[in-house]
C-alpha cells in the first residue's frame, strides 16, 4: 500500500507539473509551446495547388515538387506572414494517376485575391528543344522538356545588349544556373549543336534561339522583346525564384478572424462544460473511484494538452472535438474496471482484491476495444484532408492516452486509497449507482 | 435473459428503425457538399441584418455562375454555394454582395472538381478498410473461442453491426440535411470513421464476457446452452454499456449545445451515432451470435 501512495503521489505531482507547463506557456505570450492554431481558430488562407508534372518524367517529380515547396516557400516568406506552412502531397488515385499538390497555409491572411496574386507572380521556368514531327503532310514543332528549368536558377541579372535596331539597346535578362544546371546545360548544348532551344516562361516561348555551340560557364541570356521595366520586373521575380513546373491553383478556402474566434471560444466552452458534466456523473455514480476517474481525467487532459503543445499538434476545431469526444471515452476504461470491480466485490472479496480483479479482468476488453478504435483512427489519418487530420491526430493521440490513464493512473490510485477490510463508510465510497453497496 | 428470450421481438424493432433510416436517405437523399462534388462555399456575414435572400441572388446572377444557391446560416449570416470560382470571380461576386450593405467575409472555400472526386473515393475506401480489418481483428483476437461457433462468426456478426450503425445516423444524416443546410463533408466522413472504431467497443465487451464465460465453463466442464452463456454474458455488461456511452454522449452533448457552429452537424451525427452503437452492441450483437451458432454449430 505504502508502494502504491508512493507512486500515487508522484502522479499526481507529475499531473500537477504538466498543469503549470500547460498554463504558463500559455500566459506567456512569447513562449514557444503556445497552442498553434489552426487557420480555422486563428482566421487565414489554405491554397492548394496542383503541380502539372506531365511534362517531368516520373523519377524526377518528387525532386521537382520539393523544388517547387523550396520556390513557394521563399515567395510566402516575402508575403510577410507569421507562420506560413508550405506542404506537398503526393497522392495516388486508384486509377494510377498521381496527382501532386502543394498546400500552402497563410495564418493570418484573408485576402485570398492579394495572396493568389502574390503567389502567381513566382515564374515558371522551363528550358524546351524544339524537335520537328511530321504527321501527316504538315510539320509541327513540338517543344521537348529538357529538365533544365528553374529549380536550376540561382540568380537572374538585368543587361543591356545591342537590339536589332542599331543604335538601341535592348533590355536582357542573364539567368545565371547553379552548378548542376551549368553542367546541364552544356550537355544540352553541346548534344543539339544546330537546334533550337525555347526558353519558356509560364508556358509561353519567350525567346527561342538556336545553339551555335556548346556553352559552358553555366550562363543564358534571354533576348526577347521586353520594355526595360518588364524586363526589370522579370528580373526581381526571377531572383525569388523560379517553379520548376507550371502549377496552378485547384482549391482555397479563408476563415475570417471572427469567426476563427467564435470557434475557439466555443470549443473551449464546450470542452470545460463537457468535462464537468462527465466528473459530475463520474463521482455521484461511482462515489470514490468516480472522484479518481475524475482526477486521473483531469490529468489525462493536462496530458493531452502538453504532447499537443511539445509535438506541436495544430489546434482545428475539428481537433477540439476529437479531444472532447476523447475526453468521453476515457472514461470509458475506468467505467468498465469499476464495473468490474463491484461484480468482484459482490462475491464477497475484499476490497483490495477485488480492484486489482477487476483490473485484470477487465483488461482484454480494455485492449481489443482500444486497439480497433486506433484502426479506425490511423485510417481516418491516412485519408487525408487537413481537416480530417486535425481530428485523427488529436483522436489516435487521445485513445493512447486513455489507455495510459486507465490502466495506470486509475489503478495507482485507487490501490493507494482502497483499505484491505471494506467497513462503515468505505462500504458506501466504493459502492455505486442507486444502491448503498 | 430478457434480451436473449425476445431477441425476435428486438431484432424486428432494430430492423425496422434500420429500414426507416434506409428509407430517409434514399427518399430524402444524401446531398454532396463541395469536398466532395468540387464548387465554392462562400461564409458572409451581415453585421447589420441580412437582406432578402432573392436579394443576395439578384446580386450574385449578375455573375454567369450557373447554379447558385443561398441559405441563411445561423443569425445575420447567409452561406452561398455555387461552382468552383477563380479568385477573380470570388473578387466581383464579394464586391457585388457589398454594394448595398456592409458585408463581412466569414469564410471562403473552394474546391477543384479533380480534389473533391479523389475524397470521395478515398472515403469509401476507408470506410471499407475499417470495416474489414476490424472484423478481421475480432476474428483474431477471439481465435480461441471456437466452441460452439468459430470466431469468424463473430467477425461477421461485427461487420452486421457496422453495417448497421453506419445505416443510422446516414438516414439521420438525410432527415437532417432536408431540413437544414447540412451536407455531406469531410467532417461527416470522420465521423462515420470515428463511429466505427467507437461502436465496436460495446459489442466487444459483450463479446468479451461471452469469451470468458466459455472458457470457464470449458475449464470447470460446465455444460450450459449457449442461449444461457449470451445471455448472462448481456444481462452483467447491461450497466458497463450504458455508463460508458453514456460518457461519450455527455461529452458530446456539450458538443452539441455549446461547441463552435463548424463541428455542430459533425456533433450530432456521432450522438446519433453512439447510442445507435449501443443499442445495437446490446440488442443486436450478441444476439446475432445464437441464430448462427444454431445454423453453423460444429457438431
Amino acid at each position: 500500500m505504502i508502494r502504491f501512495r508512493v507512486f500515487a503521489v508522484i502522479g499526481l505531482v507529475a499531473g500537477l507539473l504538466l498543469a503549470y507547463f500547460v498554463w504558463t506557456t500559455e500566459a506567456d505570450p512569447t513562449s514557444s509551446y503556445r497552442f498553434k492554431l489552426g487557420l480555422d481558430l486563428a482566421g487565414g488562407t489554405e491554397l492548394i495547388y496542383k503541380a502539372d508534372m506531365s511534362q517531368t518524367p516520373v523519377s524526377e517529380r518528387a525532386d521537382a515538387l520539393s523544388a517547387l515547396q523550396g520556390v513557394i516557400e521563399r515567395r510566402v516568406n516575402l508575403f510577410g506572414v507569421a507562420e506560413p506552412l508550405v506542404q506537398t502531397e503526393q497522392a495516388s488515385t486508384l486509377s494510377g494517376t498521381t496527382a501532386d499538390r502543394l498546400i500552402v497555409a497563410l495564418p493570418g491572411v484573408t485576402d485570398i485575391k492579394a495572396a493568389v496574386a502574390a503567389l502567381g507572380q513566382t515564374p515558371t521556368l522551363e528550358f524546351r528543344l524544339a524537335t520537328p514531327t511530321t504527321v501527316g503532310t504538315t510539320t509541327q514543332i513540338a517543344y521537348v522538356s529538357t529538365g533544365l528549368n528553374g529549380r536550376y536558377l540561382s540568380s537572374a541579372t538585368l543587361g543591356f545588349g545591342s537590339g536589332a535596331t542599331a543604335g538601341l539597346t535592348a533590355p536582357q535578362v542573364i539567368l545565371n544556373f547553379d552548378s548542376d544546371g551549368a553542367k546541364l546545360f552544356e550537355k544540352i548544348t553541346s548534344e543539339n549543336v544546330g537546334r533550337t532551344l525555347a526558353i519558356f516562361l509560364d508556358g509561353q516561348p519567350i525567346s527561342a534561339p538556336t545553339i551555335q555551340e556548346a556553352i559552358a560557364g553555366g550562363q543564358a541570356t534571354i533576348t526577347g522583346q521586353f520594355t526595360a521595366p518588364e524586363a526589370r520586373d522579370l528580373v526581381r521575380n526571377l531572383n525569388f525564384g523560379a517553379l520548376p513546373v507550371p502549377i496552378s491553383l485547384e482549391s482555397s478556402s479563408a476563415v475570417g478572424p471572427t469567426l476563427g474566434a467564435a470557434a475557439m471560444t466555443a470549443g473551449v466552452s464546450a470542452g470545460l462544460i463537457g468535462f464537468a458534466i462527465i466528473a459530475f456523473f463520474m463521482i455521484v455514480w461511482y462515489r470514490l473511484p468516480g472522484l479518481i476517474a475524475a482526477i486521473a481525467l483531469a490529468e489525462y487532459i493536462a496530458l493531452m494538452l502538453s504532447v499537443m503543445k511539445i509535438i506541436p499538434i495544430t489546434l482545428t476545431a475539428s481537433g477540439i472535438a476529437g479531444l472532447i469526444i476523447s475526453v468521453g471515452m476515457a472514461v470509458d476504461a475506468n467505467v468498465l474496471i469499476f464495473e468490474r470491480t463491484k461484480e468482484e466485490l459482490r462475491e464477497g472479496k475484499s476490497p483490495r482484491e477485488a480492484v486489482h480483479i477487476g483490473f485484470q479482468r477487465a483488461w482484454t476488453g480494455i485492449r481489443d476495444g482500444h486497439l480497433t478504435m486506433l484502426i479506425s483512427g490511423v485510417i481516418l489519418f491516412w485519408l487525408g484532408t487537413s481537416i480530417v487530420q486535425g481530428f485523427a491526430l488529436v483522436y489516435v493521440l487521445g485513445v493512447l492516452a486513455s489507455f495510459i490513464s486507465a490502466v495506470s493512473l486509475s489503478r495507482v490510485f485507487l490501490l493507494a486509497l482502497v483499505p484491505e477490510k471494506s467497513e462503515g463508510k468505505w462500504h458506501f465510497l466504493i459502492g455505486s449507482g442507486w444502491s448503498n453497496s | 435473459m430478457y434480451i436473449v428470450r425476445h431477441r425476435t421481438l428486438f431484432f424486428w424493432i432494430t430492423g425496422i428503425i434500420l429500414a426507416a433510416a434506409l428509407g430517409s436517405s434514399f427518399i430524402f437523399g444524401l446531398p454532396l457538399g463541395i469536398d466532395f462534388s468540387g464548387g465554392s462555399l462562400m461564409q458572409v456575414g451581415y453585421p447589420n441584418g441580412v437582406p432578402p435572400i432573392e436579394t443576395i441572388e439578384k446580386q450574385v446572377s449578375a455573375v454567369p455562375l450557373g447554379s447558385v444557391s443561398v441559405r441563411a446560416s445561423g443569425e445575420n449570416a447567409v452561406s452561398i454555394r455555387m461552382r468552383t470560382m477563380t479568385p477573380a470571380e470570388h473578387e466581383t461576386v464579394f464586391a457585388l454582395l457589398s454594394s448595398s450593405a456592409s458585408t463581412t467575409e466569414l469564410s471562403y472555400t473552394s474546391v477543384g472538381p479533380a480534389l473533391g472526386s479523389q475524397f470521395a473515393s478515398k472515403a469509401l475506401w476507408a470506410i471499407l478498410a475499417v470495416v474489414l480489418v476490424i472484423a478481421l481483428y475480432i476474428a483474431f483476437a477471439f481465435r480461441k473461442v471456437s466452441r460452439p461457433v468459430s470466431s469468424w462468426y463473430y467477425g461477421l456478426a461485427v461487420i452486421i453491426i457496422l453495417a448497421h450503425d453506419l445505416v443510422i445516423p446516414a438516414g439521420f444524416y438525410a432527415v437532417l440535411a432536408h431540413f437544414t443546410n447540412a451536407q455531406v463533408d469531410a467532417l461527416f466522413i470522420t465521423a462515420l470513421l470515428a463511429l466505427l472504431g467507437y461502436s465496436v467497443n460495446d459489442t466487444i465487451i459483450i463479446f468479451d464476457r461471452v469469451r470468458e464465460h466459455l472458457a470457464h465453463n470449458e475449464k470447470t466442464n460446465m455444460k450450459e446452452s449457449f442461449d444461457v452463456t449470451v445471455g448472462k454474458s448481456i444481462d452483467e455488461t447491461m450497466t458497463r454499456s450504458i455508463n460508458m456511452s453514456l460518457t461519450v454522449v455527455l461529452a458530446l452533448g456539450a458538443l452539441v449545445l455549446f461547441g463552435a457552429a463548424a463541428t455542430r452537424d459533425f456533433s450530432l451525427v456521432m450522438l446519433v451515432g453512439v447510442i445507435a452503437g449501443t443499442y445495437s452492441s446490446i440488442l443486436l450483437a450478441a444476439p446475432l451470435l445464437i441464430p448462427l451458432a444454431n445454423r453453423f454449430a460444429k457438431k
